[in-house]
């Protein structure tokens, strides 16, 4: 350190922020129990906020790579209108053609079609309405779990075109096992009666009620030929390296896309709408308790910042009888506080990191709502998401709100007379 | 008497003594029990629209199956209608409504399109009370008897039909023989359900109409009841389970599992978020009385020396903490009952309806202040609060006199 600085930081006239510093860090520790009670008041605040913040962040990925991950992927290119009415006839021509070209996509890991309609499902003994999805056997284990919740028999090998595997409740429903035969039957494209009499291979538990109670899934040729769809698909299935990376290979498969007219690219917000909308309204939910903390504590702790100026008067008035004009002694006031506050929200947000990377690794257990967590597509056990975003999230916000509280007392000080100040008790 | 009133009286003063820093402080209280209040109101208003949508969408308050239709709603665990002692029970007074319905699984085709749907054949007249379809028919006219030839089916699944009003439908389902039974139907009326899952799932048929289509005979597949008071349904279960003997009587709680996971998981959320607020608020409360406390040492020095019990000092200090607990907690009541009554009228969720649906609600959702949690948040927060208070006062009454006066 020069000595120009230090002269210049001891100068009455021109303090330096060292000066500051000093007096904010006694003045911070003169009355040690009112501090650590403030402290206490932060940093519970922020530990509550950075623990809920990474819970409820883990929470949404949880449940968005769950209802992705089951059946529906990250993206599917669709014909235009197959979306909001799923039309036999609302396909995608062409599709070995299109598939390959969405498969060179950069950013894309995985690509499968599937061709579905709605059709009556029999047994020996029972008929129901079901879904039956044409699917690519080699292909459809990397976009879609159903291959890998399979309880009973084993997933379509590929090698026969006369297999099925049906979801569990629509097999309990048949009374169907392993080795029976199934008939569908549905409409043709034409209009005309299409049938299939399949062999159920397996029966699978994707743990999606709606899935399980009526999805059958065929190789995708047999039903192409069955429903006469010749090389039509109504939907190609995408995987992407991870959630953030949707937007950007969207548009890219749009690019590639783009010289066939009629084909719309839909991400996972767009095709899982509800699940967009409930994680919309569980964030509202969230922001109000948390600004309900947020206020609750900044009231808690403005009291600390305006006595510990108030019971000072007669200190300021002694400062600005001295000279010390009523800026600085501002100014060192709001860096007590400053200081107070970046201490607590410190060891709120150490702590609430730790506990969070604790959660972490070990996840919370619903045990009690395993159930109702499936319906959300959400695991029996939460793993809280630990990252920049959850960690600064809540900090910041309380920084912000308690800033705004420090600045009420310090503006007292410019009001302050240094004669009346010196005579308060 | 006398003394107790005095203390009251310097608690009372104290705490007007400064205003400012009382104010911020009941800013404090009533903004944590506000925030309490009215997040329990939302969640019961969840709660509420949970279970009344449970109860309402066909379930009652409890229902009679043969035993295994739960497992398997087909038409092969069918009942014959309620039986005399059964009949008896159900003519009592605190049966409110009840009905028998054919439910079993459907196909209904339109001429654009196939969905796999719900088929229940009802009573018209005997559905008041018992469940939404009859006051939820939206164009059309509802069903007029068991014998009804019509059929009464969601706006969404006409809209996803391409179907409407006048035009005819296709049903087609198992008949009792295993046979393929299916039937031409003119749609009579579309009907709106709070959730779009509703829309989709049933279709309605007079209930005499589905027992022919389906060769069930006299035979049904429930019985529903809904009772005059929810608290009546153990004692009514009972009786009803021994009369009922051999078939499969259960209430909505068994019957409507996730409505009850829903209610116990908002219960959990809703006290968590007290605990969580009243620490926030407690750390405010002991800095503030601290403060209070420590300013007035020499008073406190002064009154011990003229002769006053420390016992006396702490109790007037905790006095200081009830008054500003009991305005504080007076304000955020007040304050939660006005935000509740602006809502009065609901909130409005239909342009998240999807997301609504997700956690079970209805399109709109009325907060309910359940006074179980007025009072817990109340008394957590007064109750506790004073508790919190106990510290400073008790710093207040240690000091020695003389070495409190003679401070400063």
């Amino acid at each position: 350190m020069s000595a120009g600085t230090v002269i210049r930081s001891t100068s009455p006239q021109r303090p330096g922020l060292r000066l500051y510093l000093r007096l904010a860090w006694r003045n911070v520790w003169r009355n040690p129990r009112r501090t650590l009670l403030t402290l206490s008041a932060v940093a519970f605040a922020a530990v509550i906020l950075v623990f809920m913040v990474s819970m409820q962040l883990g929470g949404y990925g949880a449940m968005i790579r769950g209802a992705t991950g089951v059946f529906t992927g990250d993206l599917q290119v669709q014909a235009e209108g197959y979306h909001a009415k799923q039309r036999l006839r609302t396909a995608i021509a062409d599709a070995s053609s299109v598939e390959a070209r969405v498969a060179a996509v950069p950013g894309v890991t995985a690509v499968s079609s599937r061709a579905q309609a709605f059709a009556l499902v029999s047994s020996a003994t029972r008929t129901y309405g079901g879904m039956i999805v044409g699917v690519e056997p080699a292909k459809e284990p990397s976009v879609s779990t159903i291959p890998r919740t399979i309880r009973k028999g084993r997933y379509l090998s590929g090698a026969t075109s006369d297999e099925a595997v049906v979801g569990q409740a629509l097999a309990s429903n048949l009374s169907l096992t392993v080795g029976d035969e199934i008939t569908v039957l549905g409409q043709g494209l034409d209009g005309s009666l299409a049938v299939a009499v399949l062999k159920v291979v397996g029966i699978f538990s994707s743990g999606v009620p709606e899935l399980d109670r009526q999805t059958v899934e065929m190789p995708l040729a047999s039903f192409q030929s069955a429903f006469l769809l010749g090389d039509r698909v109504h939907a190609i299935v995408v995987r992407t390296g991870g959630l953030e990376a949707v937007p950007h290979v969207a548009g890219l498969i749009r690019a590639a896309i783009a010289n066939r007219p009629g084909l719309t690219v839909l991400r996972w917000d767009q095709l899982l709408e509800g699940l967009k909308q409930g994680i919309a309204m569980d964030a509202a939910v969230g922001w109000f308790l948390y600004t309900a903390l947020v206020l609750v504590v900044t009231f808690s702790i403005l009291n600390t910042f305006l006595m510990s100026v108030l019971e000072r008067t007669r200190e300021f008035g002694v400062f600005l009888a001295l000279g010390t004009r009523p800026r600085i002694l501002g100014r060192v006031v709001i860096l007590e506080s400053v200081i107070l506050l970046l201490l607590g929200l410190a060891i709120g947000t150490l702590a609430g990191a730790g506990i969070t990377a604790y959660a972490g690794v070990h996840g919370i257990a619903f045990s009690s709502s395993e159930e109702l967590l499936a319906q959300w597509s959400l695991p029996a056990r939460i793993y809280p998401r630990l990252d920049l975003l959850s960690v600064t999230l809540g900090p910041a916000a309380i920084l912000l709100a308690t800033l705004v509280a420090a600045l009420f007392p310090a503006r007292r000080i410019r009001r302050l007379r240094p004669v009346d100040a010196m005579k308060a008790v | 008497m006398a003394r107790l009133a005095l203390l009251l009286r310097l608690a009372r003063r104290s705490v007007l003594r400064n205003r400012r820093r009382t104010l911020i402080i009941l800013v404090a209280i009533s903004v944590a029990l506000w925030a309490m209040i009215f997040f329990a109101a939302l969640t019961r208003g969840w709660e509420n629209d949970v279970v009344h949508n449970a109860i309402f969408t066909l379930t009652g308050h409890l229902q009679v199956h043969a035993p295994g239709y739960r497992d398997d709603p087909s038409v092969d665990h069918s009942m014959k209608p309620p039986n005399a002692t059964v009949a008896q029970l159900l003519a009592g007074t605190e049966v409110a409504a009840w009905g028998t319905r054919v439910r079993v699984p459907a196909v209904v085709m339109s001429e654009h399109d196939t969905a796999g749907v719900t088929l229940v054949g009802i009573d018209p007249a005997a559905e008041r009370g018992l469940s939404f379809i009859a006051d939820a028919v939206h164009t059309g006219r509802y069903l007029d008897s068991p014998d009804d030839r019509g059929i009464l089916i969601g706006r969404a699944l006409a809209d996803r039909l391409g179907t409407g009003v006048g035009k005819r439908v296709v049903v087609m389902s198992q008949a009792a023989d295993h046979s393929v039974a299916d039937r031409g139907f003119r749609v009579v009326g579309l009907f709106e359900g709070d959730r779009e899952a509703t829309e989709m799932a049933y279709v309605f048929v007079g209930r005499r109409t589905a027992m022919t289509m389906l060769k069930l005979g006299s035979r049904v597949s429930e019985l529903a009841v809904m009772l005059r008071d929810r608290r009546q349904l153990p004692a009514f279960l009972a009786r009803l389970r021994t009369a009922a003997s051999g078939l499969d009587v259960q209430p909505w709680t068994t019957l409507e599992p996730m409505a009850q996971a829903m209610v116990a998981l908002g219960q959990a959320w809703i006290w968590m978020f007290f605990v969580v607020m009243y620490v926030a608020m407690a750390f405010g409360l002991v800095n503030t009385m601290l403060m209070a406390v420590m300013e007035r040492t020499r008073e406190f020095g002064m009154l011990q020396a003229l002769g006053m019990r420390p016992r006396l000092i702490l109790i007037q200090v905790v006095f200081e903490s009830c008054f500003l607990l009991a305005a504080g907690a007076a304000a955020g009541i007040g304050l939660a009952a006005g935000t509740l009554s602006l809502l009065h009228g609901g909130i409005n969720l239909s342009i998240l309806a999807q997301g609504a649906e997700m956690w079970g609600m209805g399109k709109v959702i009325y907060p309910a202040a359940a006074v179980v949690d007025v009072i817990g948040a109340t008394a957590l927060v007064v109750v506790l609060g004073v508790f919190s208070s106990l510290y400073p006062a008790w710093r207040a009454a240690r000091r020695v006199p003389i070495e409190a006066i003679t401070r400063n």
